[in-house]
């Protein structure tokens, strides 16, 4: 039995071994969230959504005096093993700082980041903030953590030392309550470990730890994520209504939502051997993790989502940007007057068609900016020096991420718009459009929203954890095949032969601008071989020829020839023809009464 | 148990003749309580009171000595835990027989809370800044929550509005249109509308905000507002909502929500039926976390049937009244016909659990069950 303390809903997910000893998804019982007052305790929602699964199954996996779990199960009832992610009450929201805005505190971003935390600021000696301005900063935040870091081993101390004192004299006080030291992990020069205990010790929850830029040229994480981890538990958790009870209920740590999410997404890195993208678009918030040759790096954009920060999106994107989506005509300040609607009364759905291609144009914006700020903090290590080629002279600078479209293999989507997306073929544009993939690129998306509580089984049945995601979870949507490069339209893109599992040959061939669906069943694969102009890049460079196997899907294989970067015309009426040829192309929605709306 | 399904919808709105109100009037931090429980107060009346410990303010005192920050304690004339105040020594530097002086003035009034000869660096904390929380509405002290503050509670009339700009304000309710259609505009509004709570039928203009600020209204509760208005009016989009901390000049509170919306029927005759009586009012609007809505409460000693039946405990049956939530029906109100249990089909070609509801118009639709609240009567 796995949950998900979500924002608004508990989620139970309960697992069984069959007779042939695989393991798999059986069924889901949700309820709301009962963090907040009147009930402000979370194990009542978690028993509602228990109990759903135990009317479902049959048999009792609650103690009936309401105590817990019945661990284990006896033949009769209980269960194996209980375990849970929370996201309740705003998940870990932390605030970290270093020395250097580039080097140690976007290490300590990262760290914290990839622990499953909100970051709420990011602080540094070089920020541009006056120590007056930083200070009063830190007095309006109510972090439930802090992490600090500064230095390399042996390295800067006096100013790594200037900014503890500054944090110290602000005063931070925990969220969760005045009545507890809020947890600062120290993760800077080793050799300040004396003085930082003796300046920090009696104001926090002090935790000293390696430091994560022991030297320059290496980021070690791992230390402070631990301990982000274990004082989540020990200090935040325990001061959060009810959690008290549920760490005693459960046979393994708590772990924050988007970290569970986060192992969910290495799972399928690690089982396929290949660069992972993965987002979880939420009502609340975006987040984006990669795993980028074996590096994960996740973020989180706090205030892009689909129902509570809708209007943010909105405000982050602009208003024409979301329309641009629109292939039909709709004044735009009747479109933010409905989505400030939708803001206000988040738990509504689209009823009409125009509503939910509405959704989705605000849903491609929330994507491209969610994948924009994952760019800014997964890049290379700054401060190190590079051994720079002879070809590198004549490139004007080098990227900052080290993400590279061509090179992801999978994307991976999680999240109500996309899981409840009427069509599948929209939740692969949706994501198609946003991230746009380059070369060839597998789509995968959450079946019933159960990657969490995969993430957190993993840590301990990594064989049952994977058998079940990949029976039960992940829904093979397909592949989008999409060449690099831009031409004018209907200039030659590439030819493409399939060889399909039945024996026949499909070969196509792509004029800019063009979008073709080809069906290929879920579980199938076929070879394509990939022929681009010499203007083209398919993956092995301009105008060079690829051979790579096809994913299939609910969707099939999507032949995508409108360029990368993706080229949508500014005039309007080109524009929404365009899109509307795209729409059609992928049988997107209900051709018939998409044109009554244009 | 109780099931997903009963949540599948809205809670409505409150919209209540008569009611008992108890507002928790609660300190930042812990201090110092000024009532008793019975007390009677009015809507200014400090309940409690507190003092935050001022902010700190860094002095980089070796660096302006230029000494190093080991030798700097020798060359403080103030010591950890001294007062200061503005423009007072807390270190000097002096050499070569007294030519060569530097001095380290206090930046501001307060204590010497640090001294480092790591950093070179003085913490200076300023005075404790004093905080009061008043009554808010005028009633009983019912509960004194000891170091914290206070519950007030008193009977009144309570409208819950969708989403709200500004703070906690309180004024004379002014009904300021005519007719059900009308917008509130600023010919509506003169400049004896200072500290009033006007009410208009409909939406409300973007130049009839901006008078109610020149005129020096309290509140304005309409129906609705267009983005692009409210986007002038506080200066900024809003990107999540999370308000009442707004310096706009006035409180504002929507009842249905944007564009051009008529307030409901329902709403606009109690706030009618009060005209003339003090209401206190709260733009502050949280969606996220505890669903915070902006609020008027107009305080009254007279007593109604109370109609409130118990269909919200029910949930929601034949008969019971709506509100759409949703285009295409948006703001329409209605009563149900049928709740299917089947899952149905709507436009998008998702499959829903659906309402039928029969629409002031005589008009019956079918919405997403999602797609309704009920009113609160």
């Amino acid at each position: 039995m796995a949950t998900d303390v979500g924002s608004t809903t508990t989620k139970a997910r309960f697992f069984k071994r069959m007779e042939n000893g695989e393991w798999r998804f059986v069924v889901a019982g949700e309820a709301p969230t009962t963090v907040e007052a009147p009930y402000e305790d979370v194990t009542l929602g978690v028993r509602n959504a228990v109990r759903e699964v135990e009317e479902l199954i049959g048999h009792k996996i609650m103690a009936s005096d309401g105590t817990g779990i019945l661990v284990p199960f006896d033949g009769n009832e209980g269960v194996d093993l209980y375990c849970t992610t929370s996201s309740a009450g705003g998940g870990l929201q932390m605030m970290v700082a270093g020395l250097i805005k580039i080097m140690t505190a976007e290490s300590a971003n990262r760290a914290a980041l990839g622990a499953g935390a909100i970051v709420m600021d990011v602080m540094a000696h070089n920020d541009g903030r006056q120590t007056y301005q930083k200070i009063k900063r830190i007095r309006s935040l109510r972090p439930d953590m802090i992490l600090l870091a500064g230095g390399t081993d042996g390295g800067a101390s006096a100013r790594v030392v200037e900014m503890a004192e500054l944090i110290k004299a602000a005063e931070p006080k925990a969220r969760l309550g005045e009545s507890y030291m809020l947890p600062l992990v120290f993760a800077g020069n080793k050799a300040l470990h004396p003085r930082i205990e003796k300046l920090l010790s009696n104001s926090f929850a002090l935790t000293v730890v390696d430091n994560i830029r022991p030297v320059l040229e290496i980021e070690n994480t791992e230390p402070a994520r631990i301990a982000i981890h274990e004082l989540f538990m020990e200090h935040v958790m325990s001061h959060a209504p009810g959690y008290n009870k549920l760490m005693k209920w459960t046979d393994i740590d708590i772990m924050p939502t988007p970290a569970g999410e986060g192992l969910a997404m290495q799972l399928i890195a690690k089982a396929y051997g290949k660069n992972v993208i993965g987002v979880g678009l939420g009502g609340a918030t975006t987040n984006v993790y990669s795993i980028f040759e074996g590096k994960f790096v996740r973020s989180v954009s706090a205030n892009l989502g689909m129902s509570y920060s809708i209007t943010n999106v909105m405000k982050s994107a602009g208003i024409r940007n979301i329309s641009r989506w629109l292939p039909f005509k709709l004044d735009e300040e009747e479109v933010a007057d409905r989505l400030m609607n939708k803001m206000i009364r988040p738990t509504t759905i689209p009823q009409t068609l125009e509503d939910l291609v509405i959704e989705h144009a605000v849903a491609r914006e929330a994507l491209r900016l969610g994948l924009q700020h994952h760019k800014t903090i997964a890049t290379r290590l700054k401060g190190v020096q590079l051994q720079r080629t002879i070809s590198d002279m004549f490139e004007q600078q080098l990227a900052e991420t080290y993400i590279d479209m061509i090179r992801i293999d999978i994307i991976a989507g999680t999240g109500g718009l996309l899981s409840h997306a009427p069509w599948r073929t929209q939740s692969l544009l949706v994501l198609t459009d946003a991230f746009q993939p380059e070369g060839v690129t597998w789509l995968f998306q959450d079946s019933v929203f159960m990657m969490p509580h995969l993430g957190v089984l993993s840590t301990v049945y990594p064989e049952a954890a994977w058998q079940i995601f990949d029976k039960d979870c992940l829904v093979r949507v397909g592949t989008v095949v999409a060449p690099r490069g831009v031409a004018k339209e209907g200039e030659d893109v590439m030819d493409v032969v399939l060889e399909m599992p039945n024996g026949e040959t499909i070969n196509e061939k792509l004029k800019f601008g063009e979008m073709k669906r080809i069906e290929l069943a879920e579980r199938q694969e076929a070879k394509a071989t990939m022929t681009p102009d010499k203007a083209f890049d398919i993956g092995n460079g301009p105008g060079h020829k690829a051979e790579k196997i096809v994913m299939g899907g609910v969707v099939g294989v999507v032949l995508d020839a409108r360029g990368r970067p993706l080229q949508l015309p500014e005039e309007e009426n080109s524009r929404k023809e365009l899109l509307l040829k795209w729409f059609k192309a992928m049988e997107l929605y209900p051709i018939d009464e998409l044109k009554e709306l244009l | 148990m109780v099931s997903e399904e009963a949540y599948a919808y809205t809670p409505g709105l409150k919209v209540k003749l008569s009611t008992i109100i108890q507002k928790i009037r609660r300190l930042p931090i812990p201090g110092e309580v000024l009532v008793s429980e019975g007390d009677k107060v009015d809507y200014a009346d400090v309940v409690a009171r507190t003092q935050i410990r001022g902010d700190p303010e860094i002095v980089k005192a070796a660096m302006l000595l230029s000494v190093d920050p080991e030798d700097l304690p020798g060359h403080m004339v103030k010591r950890v835990g001294d007062s200061v105040v503005k423009g007072e020594l807390l270190a000097k530097y002096s050499s070569f027989f007294g030519l060569i002086k530097k001095n380290v003035p206090s930046p501001l009034d307060g204590t010497v809370e640090a001294i480092s000869d790591v950093t070179g660096q003085v913490v200076v904390r300023g005075s404790p800044v004093p905080v009061e929380v008043n009554a808010y509405v005028p009633g009983r002290v019912a509960k004194v929550l000891p170091r914290e503050g206070a519950i007030i509670e008193t009977n009144a009339a309570f409208i819950q509005g969708i989403f709200g700009i500004g703070g906690e304000a309180h004024g004379k309710i002014r009904i300021a249109v005519d007719s059900l259609e009308e917008s509130l505009t600023e010919d509506r509004i003169t400049s004896e509308d200072k500290g009033k709570v006007l009410v208009g039928r409909s939406w409300v203009t973007i130049g009839a905000l901006l008078k109610g600020v020149e005129v020096g209204a309290s509140c304005i509760v309409v129906g609705g507002i267009k983005h692009g208005d409210l986007t002038k009016f506080i200066g900024e989009e809003v990107g999540v909502a999370i308000t009442g901390e707004e310096e706009a000049g006035l409180t504002l509170i929507i009842t249905e929500g944007f564009g051009k919306m008529k307030m409901s029927r329902q709403t606009f005759n109690l706030l009618e039926r009060f005209e003339g009586y003090v209401a206190s009012v709260n733009g502050a609007t949280q969606i996220r976390a505890g669903v915070l809505r902006p609020e008027v409460i107009i305080p009254h000693s007279e007593h109604f049937e109370e109609v409130l039946g118990d269909e919200l405990v029910a949930g929601m049956i034949p008969g019971t009244s709506v509100r759409v939530i949703r285009h295409p029906y948006f703001g329409a109100l209605g009563r149900v016909l049928g709740l299917p249990i089947e899952l149905q089909q709507i436009q998008t070609r998702s499959k829903v659990r659906v309402v039928e509801v029969e629409l002031e118009d005589g008009r019956v639709v079918v919405v997403p069950r999602a797609n309704v609240e009920i009113i609160e009567e």
